[in-house]
């Protein structure tokens, strides 16, 4: 019988995770300690037929009641402020982590490096570099979660959530969907593969795919985009070179950072944001275009964010 | 039932029972349904557990198995735990605790009822023509575009059930304000009453909000307006936001009333005032006000913002402060009574182990870097079942056997009601501790399949379950029995203060002869002047 | 003037007691209305946060002229619902009819400009689902608005409805003589109901009809 009580750790965040966890469990214990060694003591010594000295005079409480409020109160704002910090890291993944998309559905995860290895329901990684994770659903809500990292981020239609970690152990993992989404949610599950940096590389060139920037150039050119955003061009429609990662102005005044989300709305929604200076001329792609095929738009527009834009007339 | 004295159960009639106004019926009513409901959710219950005795049982298809859990949740939370203290316990003795004939709105409370099993005939009508699986959070976009069924029939019975539950709370509130016994002042009255007046409020601020989300469903179901899900436009985020805004209210809804019963039982079985008389009490206000304000705790990880994460983590922290205070000062009180070991008590000590338990679970959830990695895992369910369970049922059973006598004229027998009693301590401890550790290796909820090594700590639950139901049945068989074979009880065969044990058991219809003038405090106990006297000194 | 004494209810001590229990029960009623609205107009305000030009745009499809109007309607009504209780704390019957009527009078009015209003927007195909076109941008944010138009002011008219058939019950009451200065807690009751009504319209028009210039 092979009881496991512990699970593993094998990602950085969760040492941390863990001595969070146990510090709230001997926290615990103590409590418990300090409120049931008295009511069984009580229930005991004070059992109704014990002669025993029952003289009380309650007086004034408030002492004894602010002091068990404020106690608690501060070991409670400790908890909260050593928790808050390690949430903080887990929500801010460091610059340079290896990016991975990913795509729920009904039931399955569809996964892409952004060197072009597509996988399902399995993500290879190496070990000890950061992984960055940028998600979304095609249907319902899911949850992407790796018990052995501690990590876990709800897998939402309609816009990218993402998560991270560094892996610190070669081994296999349970990803697990974790949020409820249908009949077979218990079947969508995978596993991640952490492997040694240089069995990782050997791994992602196998099948020699193509990166995910150059497919999404590919798409740029038949999807149409060229047509109006590239420079021989005869409708007014900006230039993407450089516009990933910047701010740009909106025809409303405001600013607005062309993130990834940006870049799906402006191919899903393309009336709900104009750029200053153009008009509302964009067809909606939405239904003819795929979650994966956005985000290999996004790779392409990220590969191009820090070029000028050549052959426009100024 | 004493035949020379007639009493609010004389008259026998059906009609007499259907058209009733007396709040002590209709208590009893009330009684009769949640009992229906518990019955068809706890087989539920033991269905999923059987089918999680194995990784990959085949007892269930998988969608039957989302429907069990459907049901399960959905019935326990709205026709079991959200009326079982209120409209059973509080409808019966909240007049009679107060020094009044009947609520302020008899008629009201009749139709609360009607309400209430409306409501419940719709959920049941959609479980038996096919059944819902979209969990009793109907999270979106699965429930408005995604999920068969008839979803659409279930939200109406929990939309329709809702509005019992408004008037209920309404009627509580202004029975409370208005119909106290002359100089019953508000620090007089027990700490039932302060629970349940609290409980009454966040029933009738929060459920409001819960109808107009469950209309938003409905009409994004049948027409495909857009409110929820983005391939019309909407933001599925947006559900989360209104659902818990009602549902976390909902969970103090739960159990702030078992703190009340408890805060009854510790007095009269350790025979002593309440430690702390007045913190007890504002802690039930407080609880009730700061679970407006922490709902976001259960979306750490649905993609809310880290600062409102942290707003609502830090909130979580707070709320549990008061429940604290509330467990600090019950152990108080026993300090220096005169403790019996009477079923009601032995209720009373399980809920205060399970509870502390259960609201201990709450602070890692409550933190958020470690809910990242708990949340929708069996840590989450065992958490809540330890509230719900080890803190509002026990609760409900400790309050059922503590007046049992005042509502019926009868004694149950003591020795059994002492044996439930522990069987179901015992099982529940074995059905829901292993789920913590289950939880904290990584299962995820809702599954109706695991890997293999999860399999043990399933087994346990399983047979904890098994006694765990042994522990349920045996109260249902005795109560029964006691109402024919029962021993006659007296006007107060506990010896309690309180204006409910001034009258007989059963009391008359209109409670009192001549309404009380109260002019002691609550809790009038003297346990160091009784123990000298023998006759009072029963165990 | 000798009048029969009220009779209390049997559940209350006093008639004072069931005065005041009747009064605390309306108020925690409304209590629970202003959730109910409440919560629908929070989703009205997240939406609009979202998609600002669109409901801008749906907004100026509403007509002024009706919704002006109908404001001005039910703020007079409160004006003659508060004449009306005041009658019937002093005990002046007639008084009391007599201010019911028009408060009656005007909430059927407002109704039938709603009606009106109703028909325009078939016509001009602004009903969400069974006849709608929108000839703009963010077709599906502008019907998202026209959706919360008719759920927010649908059940505002039921509750116009219901508040008329109440007031109507009341001025039979009182022609019959039942109200009485001892015992006017139904029209005090009845008065706080029709002004929480005309509160919440007071709210949804500005928010609903005056979005942006105009």
């Amino acid at each position: 019988m092979n009881l496991h009580l512990f699970p593993e750790q094998a990602s950085e965040i969760a040492r941390e995770s863990d001595w969070l966890f146990w510090a709230l469990t001997a926290l615990s214990a103590l409590v418990c300690v300090l409120v049931f060694a008295p009511l069984v003591w009580f229930a005991i010594k004070y059992r109704r037929g014990r002669k025993v000295n029952r003289d009380f005079n309650e007086g004034n409480t408030w002492k004894i009641e602010v002091t068990w409020t404020l106690i608690p109160l501060f070991l409670t704002m400790g908890i909260f402020a050593w928790s808050a910090e390690v949430f903080f890291r887990m929500e801010n993944p460091p610059p340079g982590a290896l990016e991975v998309n990913v795509v729920g559905k009904q039931w399955m995860w569809k996964l892409q490096h952004a060197e072009g290895a597509r996988e399902i329901n399995e993500l290879h990684i190496p070990r000890g570099k950061p992984v960055k994770l940028t998600m979304t659903s095609q249907d319902v809500i899911h949850d992407f979660f790796v018990p052995a990292f501690r990590t876990k981020q709800d897998v939402v239609p309609g816009r990218y959530t993402t998560e991270w970690f560094t892996p610190t152990k070669v081994g296999r993992y349970h990803i697990f969907c974790a949020q409820y989404c249908g009949t077979s949610h218990a079947a969508m599950i995978g596993t991640v593969y952490v492997m040694e940096p240089h069995d990782y590389e050997r791994w992602l060139v196998q099948g020699s795919p193509e990166p995910l920037a150059k497919q999404g150039e590919a798409l740029f050119h038949s999807l149409g985009c060229s047509g109006c955003h590239g420079p021989t061009s005869k409708i007014h429609a900006p230039p993407l070179e450089g516009v990933y990662g910047h701010l740009v102005p909106l025809e409303t005044k405001e600013f607005v950072l062309a993130d990834d989300r940006y870049v799906r709305d402006s191919i899903l929604l393309p009336a709900s944001q104009i750029a200053a200076g153009y008009q509302n001329l964009m067809p909606s792609f939405t239904g003819h275009i795929s979650e994966e095929e956005i985000m290999e738009i996004i790779a392409y527009l990220k590969s191009i964010a820090n070029k000028t834009p050549e052959g426009y007339a100024k | 039932m004493n035949a020379d004295e007639s009493n609010y159960l004389s008259e026998h009639s059906v009609r007499s029972w259907l058209l009733t106004t007396d709040h002590k019926r209709i208590g009893i009513l009330y009684l009769l349904s949640i009992v229906v409901y518990f019955a068809i959710a706890a087989t539920a219950a033991a269905l999923m557990r059987i089918q999680l005795l194995s990784p990959h049982s085949d007892l269930v298809l998988p969608e039957t198995y989302n429907k069990l859990f459907t049901l399960h949740g959905v019935l326990m939370v709205w026709f079991f735990l959200i009326p079982s203290i209120p409209a059973v316990l509080g409808n019966f003795v909240i007049p009679m605790m107060i020094g009044a004939r009947d609520v302020a709105f008899p008629k009201l409370n009749l139709i609360s009822w009607y309400l209430f099993n409306i409501g419940g005939l719709c959920a049941l009508y959609a479980v038996i023509w096919g059944g819902v699986d979209t969990g009793w959070t109907f999270y979106t976009p699965y429930s408005t575009t995604y999920a068969n069924g008839h979803v659409v029939t279930m939200i109406m019975g929990v939309f329709i059930a809702g509005f019992g539950s408004i008037l209920t709370g309404l009627n509580f509130i202004v029975t409370i304000h208005k119909m106290r016994a002359p100089g019953m002042t508000w620090f007089r009255l027990p700490l039932f009453i302060w629970s349940l007046y609290s409980t009454s409020l966040i029933l009738v601020l929060a459920t409001p909000v819960l109808a107009i989300t469950l209309l938003a469903i409905t009409v994004e179901r049948l027409w495909g307006v857009g409110i929820f899900d983005p391939n019309l436009g909407g933001d599925p985020v947006l559900f989360q936001h209104m659902f818990w805004f009602y549902s976390h209210p909902a969970v103090y809804i739960m159990i702030l009333p078992g703190m009340g019963v408890v805060s009854e039982l510790i007095t009269c079985f350790s025979r002593k005032r309440i430690f702390g008389y007045h913190f007890v009490a504002f802690s039930s206000l407080a609880i009730a006000v700061i679970g407006f304000l922490v709902w976001g705790h259960h979306m750490f990880v649905s993609s809310q913002s880290v600062y409102a994460g942290m707003v609502f983590s830090i909130l979580s922290f707070i709320v549990a402060v008061p429940s604290a205070i509330k467990v600090f000062n019950w152990t108080a009180t026993l300090y220096k009574g005169s403790i019996s070991y009477d079923t009601p008590m032995l209720y009373a000590f399980g809920f205060i182990g399970l509870f502390t338990i259960g609201g201990l679970t709450g602070l890692f959830l409550a933190a958020i870097a470690v809910d990242v990695h708990l949340h929708d895992t069996y840590f989450v369910i065992a958490h809540f079942h330890y509230i719900m369970v080890g803190g509002m049922v026990l609760s409900f059973m400790g309050g059922l056997h503590y007046w049992w006598p005042k509502i019926t004229g009868r004694m149950y027998p003591e020795v059994m009601g002492r044996i439930a009693a522990l069987t179901t301590f015992v099982g529940f401890n074995l059905t829901f501790f292993p789920q913590f550790l289950l939880g904290y290796l990584g299962q995820p909820r809702r599954y109706h399949a695991y890997p293999p090594e999860f399999q043990i700590f399933h087994i346990f639950s399983t047979a904890g379950a098994s006694i765990l139901g042994v522990g349920y049945l045996m109260p249902l068989f005795y109560f029964l029995w006691s109402l024919k074979y029962g021993q006659r009880a007296p006007a107060n065969p506990w010896q309690a203060t309180g204006l409910e044990w001034q009258t007989p058991s059963p009391p008359p219809r209109e409670n009192f002869g001549k309404i009380p003038i109260i002019t002691e405090a609550p809790y009038d106990y003297h346990p160091e002047v009784e123990q000298a006297k023998p006759e009072l000194q029963h165990v | 003037m000798s009048e029969p004494t009220p009779a209390t209810a049997h559940q209350f001590e006093t008639l004072e007691q069931q005065r005041e229990s009747d009064i605390l029960g309306m108020w925690a009623f409304l209590a629970t209305e202003v959730l109910f609205f409440g919560g629908l107009i929070m989703c009205y305000t997240f939406a609009r946060f979202s998609y600002p030009q669109a409901f801008a745009a749906a907004s100026h499809h509403l007509y002024v002229s009706y919704g002006g109007p109908n404001t001005a309607i039910l703020l007079c009504s409160s004006f003659t619902m508060a004449l009306a209780v005041r009658a019937a704390q002093l005990g002046q019957r007639k008084a009391l009819v007599g201010f019911l009527i028009p408060t009656i009078l005007f909430g059927l009015g407002f109704l039938v400009v709603k009606g009106f209003e109703y028909r325009t927007d078939y016509v001009e195909q602004l009903v969400p689902r069974f006849r709608f076109h929108w000839d703009g941008p963010e077709a599906g944010h502008a019907e998202l608005f026209f959706w919360l138009y008719f759920v927010l002011t649908g059940l505002h008219a039921l509750h116009v409805t219901i508040g008329i058939g109440v007031l109507t019950i009341v001025a039979i009451l009182g022609w019959r003589g039942r109200i009485t200065a001892q015992n006017h807690m139904t029209a005090e009751v009845a008065g706080l109901y029709w002004h929480f009504v005309d509160i919440v319209w007071v709210f949804l028009f500005p928010l609903l009809y005056l979005i942006g210039h105009r």
